[in-house]
């Protein structure tokens, strides 16, 4: 269904083909914003890959050797964040030996960023990933509602044509025939019906 | 020890089970388990000896930390200062910081609880000196 975006040209070509029907047809305004906002939704999703931090992104991620972690459950993960020090780290993790009153606070938060990655607040912090999910959401409404009604009013062509008993004249005489059959004539249909005066009540 | 009320109550769902053997008991018993409840206080005697072990190495840190906080309670001040002690023998001062941290997050709305730790740790903060995460300004985004 729904499964790719493609981006081509202006417009968003989707594998359906009935939105691809339905953009054609529709054109304008609809195709020029689910492109805009495709590209936006895709961007997003971009930025938010990348703010994770792949500390080894290349394809050698060993998953059999213990993995970082920033968990709010785990406070102490199964590695550190930064495994390869270089000579000032490697002093400094000399000096973390001695009294930890000698360091500075710039040094014991470098400490800090080399053996986690994100503080506490930072794992919490909010992320703009709802408004992604709430504006997909209402396009592929819109896609719905658009398809449905467009089809619905000005292509009809989804239902067949309706039986000859729905007809104006038929109806009349339906009705004309019911009240002479004084169908229902206490409760129903034939007791709405003022018979002196052959009008509704 | 900060718990919720609703784990002291011993388990009374097993009495179903129970209700042949207990049919010609006096009223007055109940079906309950009869395993021994652990008291609040043995409960942090055995951390603290945990964490107080002298040749405690950096994985039985990390593990008894990892379950310390996956348990549906905060910490009492002297698990947390056997803990931070612990960190001081293995030269970690990330760990120890991460550790306030975690208790701040465990106290989730009860906002009085991380102020009333710390004050309760500060002898020891001071004598290992250990900065909390407000001294270095981590408790910010």
């Amino acid at each position: 269904m729904w499964t790719h975006i493609l981006l081509k040209d202006k417009y968003c070509s989707v594998s359906s083909s009935l939105v691809f029907q339905m953009l054609h047809l529709t054109k304008g305004c609809v195709g020029c914003l689910l492109s805009r906002r495709a590209v936006l939704a895709l961007t997003n999703s971009g930025a938010r890959m990348s703010s994770h931090d792949h500390h080894e992104v290349s394809n050698n991620l060993d998953m059999s050797q213990p993995m970082y972690s920033d968990r709010l459950d785990t406070p102490l993960p199964d590695r550190p964040w930064k495994d390869v020090l270089d000579s000032t780290d490697k002093s400094l993790k000399q000096n973390e030996k001695g009294p930890w009153t000698a360091l500075s606070k710039e040094e014991k938060i470098t400490l800090y960023r080399l053996k986690f990655n994100h503080t506490y607040p930072e794992m919490k912090r909010p992320s703009h990933e709802w408004k992604t999910v709430i504006g997909g959401m209402f396009i592929l409404f819109g896609i719905t509602g658009l398809l449905s009604l467009n089809l619905l009013f000005f292509f009809s062509c989804v239902y067949p044509p309706q039986p000859h008993t729905f007809g104006e004249e038929w109806q009349a005489k339906q009705i004309q025939r019911m009240l002479d059959m004084r169908i229902n004539p206490i409760e129903g249909f034939s007791a709405q019906w003022d018979y002196k005066n052959k009008q509704w009540k | 020890m900060f718990r919720p009320v609703v784990r002291l109550s011993t388990s009374g769902v097993r009495s179903l089970t129970r209700t042949r053997q207990c049919y010609s008991a006096p009223l007055a018993s109940r079906c309950y388990s009869h395993a021994k409840v652990e008291t609040d206080e043995e409960f942090d005697a055995r951390w603290v000896t945990y964490f107080s072990k002298p040749d405690i190495d950096a994985w039985e840190l990390k593990k008894g930390m990892n379950t310390l906080i996956g348990y549906d309670l905060v910490p009492e001040p002297k698990i947390l200062d056997s803990a931070l002690r612990a960190c001081r023998r293995l030269n970690d001062l990330a760990s120890a910081i991460r550790i306030l941290e975690a208790v701040k997050d465990k106290s989730g709305p009860h906002k009085d609880i991380y102020p009333y730790l710390i004050q309760e740790l500060q002898p020891t903060l001071i004598e290992l000196g250990i900065s909390t995460p407000e001294d270095l300004g981590m408790d910010i985004l």
